[in-house]
């Protein structure tokens, strides 16, 4: 089966010379669910950039379901991989939950209707439909985190990456957002702090340190093995 | 704030509040050129205006003493031309920019009580006002509250370590400092959407999203709306 992510070598620099990764290889299979785990400033953010084509390489290549990221695939990339930001409140701008959920599918060139087709199964499938009409910032924090995942599901991506998922989120939340995604058929990469939520979901993650993974094995071994306190 | 409880004044549920936003809009600004060019001292025709939009207030079940009172904020505005007016001898013109003005905020009010602001906004787009300048409005409202939320927190922040104790000037150094916070989150947020929204495939232009079709009720309500006012204006 070929890899959805297939990430080799992977080096990028900021502009005042910080080096955020330093040669990172890294794959996804399909419908495979792996954690980012590491300290803050360590690249994990830095990385799940590069996969949609926020960012692009110094050296190294990412190619998504085996394409190249470059600025010709750019909207091919964006369209199979749907990046779930850390603040919902940057990834909801548009008025209302249904016309923020279409904004993706209308950018992909779908009719109108074929939109709003695509954003209301999304919405059924977050389990959010009766907010369609209503305005981001009237929603909970669980139910921004919802109406985000909505608007990355409507493109129909073939990988969910998801920054920090947890946050702001109360344990309800967190469940209820565990049982969803558990749900979703597609590969997923999710960066995270939260280890229970990782363990609970993933099947194997990868440890950053310095812009580099330090070390990659099932959620449980890198507990152990860096002598975590885990309830 | 005056924004978030015009927000929920727009999701009241009334037959007025379920009229298209065209309908509403094309009303008001009708109702707002006819109150514009009444001339002044014009009793019948000003009362007959009160009453359309004391009419309308109640019927979408707006709260009067609010909406008012609201209102009212644009008097100071209105004073000093209204007072420099009535110093050069023009009495009547001061008396009518007091009406025309506390009319026309009234108006407003009601408009924006009414419909809430992406089916105005829609509305305004339907009317040909450039997109450009609507999706500057729809992000400016939008990130309000995320700004003003933000705001609340400092200020609370502020007042947990006795930030309201100080001297004048010591708070308004404290003041300054959170308002130059504000603007640079503002800015890391601007990036944070612009990335969003590249994520989801934006290439610079916003898609169009299409509206509604106007129905009798829609049209009823804008000939029993105008009508008596355009009437009592020019008859």
């Amino acid at each position: 089966m070929n890899p959805v992510i297939e990430v080799s070598k992977l080096q990028y620099k900021y502009e005042d010379g910080t080096e955020a990764l330093r040669g990172i290889d890294f794959t996804l299979q399909p419908g495979e669910c792996v954690a980012v785990l590491g300290a803050n400033g360590s690249g994990k953010t830095t990385f799940v950039l590069h996969l949609n084509g926020l960012l692009t390489a110094s050296s190294g290549s990412v190619k998504i379901c085996g394409m190249e990221v470059n600025k010709g695939n750019l909207a091919k990339i964006r369209q199979r991989v749907g990046l779930v930001f850390q603040d919902s409140d940057e990834q909801l701008f548009m008025p209302t939950v249904m016309e923020d959920v279409m904004f993706g599918p209308l950018n992909q060139g779908l009719t109108a209707q074929q939109a709003e087709a695509r954003a209301h199964k999304a919405l059924e499938q977050t389990g959010i439909a009766k907010l369609a009409g209503k305005a981001p910032y009237h929603l909970s924090s669980g139910e921004k985190r919802r109406a985000s995942l909505a608007g990355i599901l409507a493109m129909d991506p073939e990988v969910l990456v998801l920054d920090e998922p947890t946050t702001f989120l109360d344990p309800p939340g967190q469940r209820d957002l565990r049982d969803l995604l558990k749900a979703l058929p597609q590969a997923k990469l999710i960066v995270t702090h939260d280890i229970p939520f990782a363990r609970s979901l993933a099947s194997r993650a990868v440890f950053f340190a310095e812009g580099r993974i330090e070390a990659a094995d099932t959620v449980d071994a890198l507990i152990h093995g860096f002598n975590w306190e885990f309830n | 704030m005056h924004h978030v409880i015009l927000e929920r004044w727009s999701r009241t549920p009334s037959v007025v509040h379920a009229r298209d936003a065209r309908i509403k809009l094309l009303a008001a600004i009708i109702f707002l050129i006819v109150v514009a060019t009444t001339p002044p001292m014009n009793w019948l025709c000003f009362s007959t205006y009160a009453t359309a939009l004391l009419i309308a207030t109640l019927t979408a079940r707006l709260p009067l003493p609010g909406l008012l009172k609201r209102a009212a904020l644009v008097l100071p505005f209105s004073l000093v031309f209204g007072i420099t007016t009535w110093l050069i001898g023009d009495h009547a013109r001061a008396i009518g920019l007091f009406e025309k003005s506390y009319l026309s905020a009234w108006t407003a009010l009601w408009l924006a009580g009414t419909t809430p602001l992406p089916r105005l906004l829609k509305a305004a787009e339907w009317f040909g006002v450039p997109r450009l300048l609507i999706l500057t409005i729809q992000f400016l409202y939008r990130y309000l509250f995320v700004l003003s939320e933000q705001g609340q927190h400092m200020r609370l922040a502020a007042a947990c370590r006795a930030g309201s104790q100080g001297t004048a000037k010591a708070l308004f150094r404290a003041a300054s400092g959170a308002l130059a916070v504000l603007f640079a989150r503002s800015y890391q947020r601007a990036e944070g959407i612009n990335r969003a929204m590249y994520s989801r495939g934006f290439t610079g232009t916003f898609p169009a999203v299409t509206i509604g079709h106007l129905t009798a009720a829609d049209a009823a309500f804008l000939a029993l709306a105008i009508i008596p006012v355009v009437a009592v204006r020019f008859l």
